[in-house]
């Protein structure tokens, strides 16, 4: 091997990939950069963290900003939304635009104050779905005990915007004491998982062109706001929250294993997946966990509490199927490894680009 | 999932292993020819629990890996066509031609649609009459009954705007050509299980005899490659070389009739270029002349290819086990899952990628996920 | 090649010369093409690859590899259960002739892991 080549910098797992590997074309943002996955991470810091330089304060990405007013930390973020089809099992891209944003604000620990909404719409668009997606992201901010103060409404022409798009951002309070961040995880620290994943990638799936088939399978998204609450009434001390959206568990846990510069050592036995997700993966070989959730949370936990936060979520209705699902150890920083049935570890990769069905 | 479930069974697992440690008395080097097989052994770190000289060399079994690189220029040249739409099983999308790959030439504005079946890709082109719709039907003999299928029925129901691209590969010849090779290492194989649902094992008796190897039709399943690996060193330790069947519950010596049936009428044996490997003679599929119509190839006029591999890959020795990706100088280096310069890197069950993802060879704490 | 999973015939329907069903797989339906494997009856197990059937999964053929395995699992947990504690797998080859053990460190055989199917 020349030791005097370019030093490779990543690690792939070949059953995370469900084929080749992507040759990112030069000049161009394809689909792949916005997966969730490496690519989305190589877009970042190559291009979008580069040139806010000076206008951003740094530091290890995070589900929302702190920023500091007067003495109170107020947790800020921003996402928006792209899903198609615009209504699937279980919701609708209104109610997940709503909730997506009250779960960053939750991954800091904050209680959702207040929320923005603004829509792109394509010209076309029957105003019967826009009033119900209106009325969905209502109901979402009312049961996540929260309001849409602001927003916006641009119309564009046919073809400039896949039917709706929608961006929402919310603030909320950080309390006291609570001190959520990516590079807090330290080894010896236990991972847990609020419940089985799969299920909002999966449903998408079961609607979308080409890939339809009949799954009783619902999205899964819902606030995590009074899970959180809930979580650190009994360990105000936990250490990170993330939730595994677009790159699934995978992307959330190796992003956390990166940015505290720890392993992450799983038990592939203790990680819930419904059978019909299961089903789905297996037929297309896709890995369930690359397929994005919506309703769930990663947490790294002390380990003296780790069985009291369990128990804590489990009593709580969006914490129903909580588990340990791994631990945290000084092994392999920035690596995320699963026990095999055999006994061997493999590593868990990021996904690198869009997740694509295989044949082989 | 009932047949799935049952063959990952930890206790069994290792039940299995331990029978295999226990009658493993010398070296031996065996080749899983199916990329899936691949898949697990590698998932489930299969081959690094096997007995020390048990080594397991993972053959040219991904279609995707092996495509000639000129079918995948081809598949370029006519998706970048307007009048187009190109459908293909998700693999191939991220497969690199000579200058650029299918799913970068979709985002720059190609109509390219990965398709589950070819069924499917027969109902774009009967909803989309204005358009040609091209599929590129790529695959070993598992996937022939399904693209001969496509091509009968639109033969039958006369859908003309719909045509194939043909990048068949067949498994004998592929492992007839390594056991000639002068530098082959294999000594018993594990054969494609799902190729042999399709296809029996009556093609492997001769293999079996003449060149004295032992093949085991095997599933895909942990339980079932670590059963397939067992019969084949048991196989090996008694000095046999016989055709056995691991996987019994999908296989029949004569595989599916009624498949092979309608893959000989589509279809015809000719010579094919596997890429890292070379032409090998009678190794691929072409179509037949009646339906020479739905050659993609002779319906499009894709001009010259001009081809060009890297020369610093050296895939064949990967391929017949004659080296390792440690022994290549572009491993790790210009060659990365990401820059991919020959076949075993390209597909994620390719030799190379599967060392380069459990980061052997490479020094692991320098290697971080960015 | 490869990527063939089974799942049972839950319809069975002619579909214009073409002979169509739906098929399960632990929860997922799908449509199939079962022109290659019309000897197949409603509850048979079929293996699917892109769409088609290419295969019936013979029943009796799975119990009897499963039998094997599980008898070969018996025969393990019987000896170690006859030797004594700190002793490991009976050993095999190794390149400086001394015993070998395999793969990475691992729970104590025997130890009744869950059977594969996971947590739902």
């Amino acid at each position: 091997m020349n030791a005097d080549g370019p030093q490779p910098t990543t690690t792939i797992d070949p059953m995370s990939l469900s084929c080749p590997v992507p040759i990112p074309e030069g000049a161009r943002v394809i689909l792949g950069h916005g997966s969730g996955g490496q690519l989305s991470g190589a877009l970042m810091r190559e291009v979008i963290a580069p040139c806010l330089a000076a206008a951003s304060p740094g530091g290890p990405l995070n589900d929302a900003a702190v920023v500091d007013v007067a003495g109170t930390r107020l947790a800020f973020t921003t996402d928006s939304f792209v899903v198609s089809p615009l209504q699937f099992p279980g919701g609708d891209i209104g109610e997940l635009a709503v909730n997506g944003t009250v779960n960053d604000l939750a991954m800091m620990g904050a209680q959702p104050l207040a929320i923005s909404l603004a829509f792109v719409i394509e010209e076309g668009l029957p105003l019967t779905e826009l009033a119900r997606i209106t009325s969905s992201a209502a109901r979402a901010a009312a049961a996540a005990g929260t309001q849409i103060v602001t927003g916006d409404t641009k119309v564009v022409g046919r073809g400039a915007a896949d039917r709706l798009f929608v961006n929402t951002a919310g603030i909320g309070v950080v309390p006291d004491g609570v001190t959520l961040a990516a590079d807090a995880a330290r080894p010896g620290d236990v991972v847990i998982v609020s419940g089985p994943i799969g299920l909002h990638g999966v449903a998408i799936m079961s609607v979308r062109e080409g890939l339809e088939f009949e799954v009783e399978i619902a999205s899964d998204t819902q606030p995590l706001n009074a899970l959180v609450a809930a979580m650190l009434a009994v360990e105000p001390g936990l250490r990170v929250l993330r939730d595994p959206t677009r790159g699934g568990l995978s992307s959330a846990l190796n992003e956390i294993a990166d940015a505290s510069g720890v392993g992450m050592a799983l038990d592939e036995t203790t990680i819930p997946i419904p059978e019909p997700v299961r089903a789905a993966c297996e037929m297309l070989g896709l890995d369930p966990f690359h397929v994005a959730n919506e309703g769930k949370l990663v947490a790294v936990v002390p380990a003296a509490s780790a069985d009291a936060v369990v128990a804590a979520m489990r009593a709580v209705p969006q914490g129903e199927g909580a588990a340990r699902i791994g631990e945290v150890v000084a092994e392999h920083p920035g690596m995320v490894t699963v026990r095999t049935i055999v006994g061997s570890e493999r590593i868990v990769d990021m996904l690198v680009g869009e997740q694509l069905p295989r044949i082989c | 999932m009932k047949y799935l479930d049952e063959y990952r069974d930890p206790v069994l697992a290792r039940a299995i292993l331990d029978e295999i440690h226990r009658i493993t008395t010398r070296p031996w080097t065996l080749m899983e020819v199916c990329g899936g097989q691949t898949h697990t052994i590698v998932k489930q770190g299969i081959d690094e629990a096997l007995p020390q000289g048990v080594r397991m060399i993972h053959g040219p079994g991904c279609p995707v890996c092996v495509t000639p690189l000129e079918q995948v220029d081809k598949a370029l040249a006519i998706a970048a066509r307007p009048d187009v739409i190109f459908t293909s099983y998700g693999d191939m999308l991220r497969v690199p031609g000579t200058s650029t790959d299918l799913l970068a030439l979709k985002a720059r504005g190609a109509d390219v649609r990965i398709v589950y079946s070819p069924l499917d890709a027969l109902k774009i082109a009967v909803d989309n009459p204005d358009r040609e719709v091209v599929f590129f039907a790529v695959g070993f003999e598992t996937t022939a009954p399904a693209n001969a299928m496509a091509v009968a029925e639109a033969a039958r129901r006369d859908i003309d705007n719909f045509s194939v691209l043909v990048s068949h590969v067949l498994v004998p010849p592929a492992m007839t050509a390594l056991l000639d090779s002068p530098t082959n290492q294999v000594q018993g194989f594990l054969a494609a299980g799902h190729v042999c649902a399709v296809m029996g094992w009556t093609e492997y008796e001769p293999i079996a005899s003449t060149y004295h190897v032992p093949i085991v039709v095997t599933g895909f399943e942990p339980l079932d490659l670590l059963e397939g690996i067992l019969m084949a060193i048991r196989q090996l330790e008694e000095g046999r070389a016989e055709v056995e069947n691991q996987y019994a519950r999908a296989v029949k010596r004569e595989g599916t009739p009624l498949a092979q049936r309608q893959i000989m009428e589509v279809f015809e044996i000719g010579d094919r270029t596997w890429r890292g490997v070379g032409p090998i003679p009678d190794s691929g599929y072409r179509l037949r002349a009646e339906y020479a119509r739905f050659d993609a190839e002779q319906r499009f006029d894709v001009g010259t290819i001009h081809t060009l591999e890297h020369p610093a890959c050296i895939a064949g020795a990967i391929l017949t086990g004659a080296k390792v990706p440690l022994d290549c100088t572009a491993y790790g280096t210009l060659c990365t899952p990401q820059k991919p310069l020959g076949a075993p890197m390209v597909s994620s069950e390719g030799t190379c990628a599967a060392f380069y993802s459990a980061a052997r060879g490479l020094d692991a704490r320098k290697v971080s996920l960015r | 090649m490869c990527l063939g999973i089974p799942g049972k015939v839950i319809e069975v329907r002619d579909d214009a010369a073409l002979l169509m069903g739906k098929v399960d797989f632990g929860g997922v339906r799908k449509e199939v093409c079962l022109a290659y494997t019309p000897e197949v009856r409603l509850g048979d197990y079929v293996i699917v690859h892109v769409g088609f059937a290419i295969s019936r999964v013979d029943e009796e053929e799975a119990l009897k590899t499963l039998e094997i395995l599980e008898q070969m699992g018996g025969l393990v947990t019987t000896e170690l259960a006859t030797m004594g504690p700190g002793m490991d797998r009976p050993a095999a080859l190794s390149d400086d002739g001394s015993p070998a053990t395999f793969g990475s460190a691992s729970a104590p055989a025997g130890a009744a892991t869950s059977a594969a199917g996971g947590p739902s």
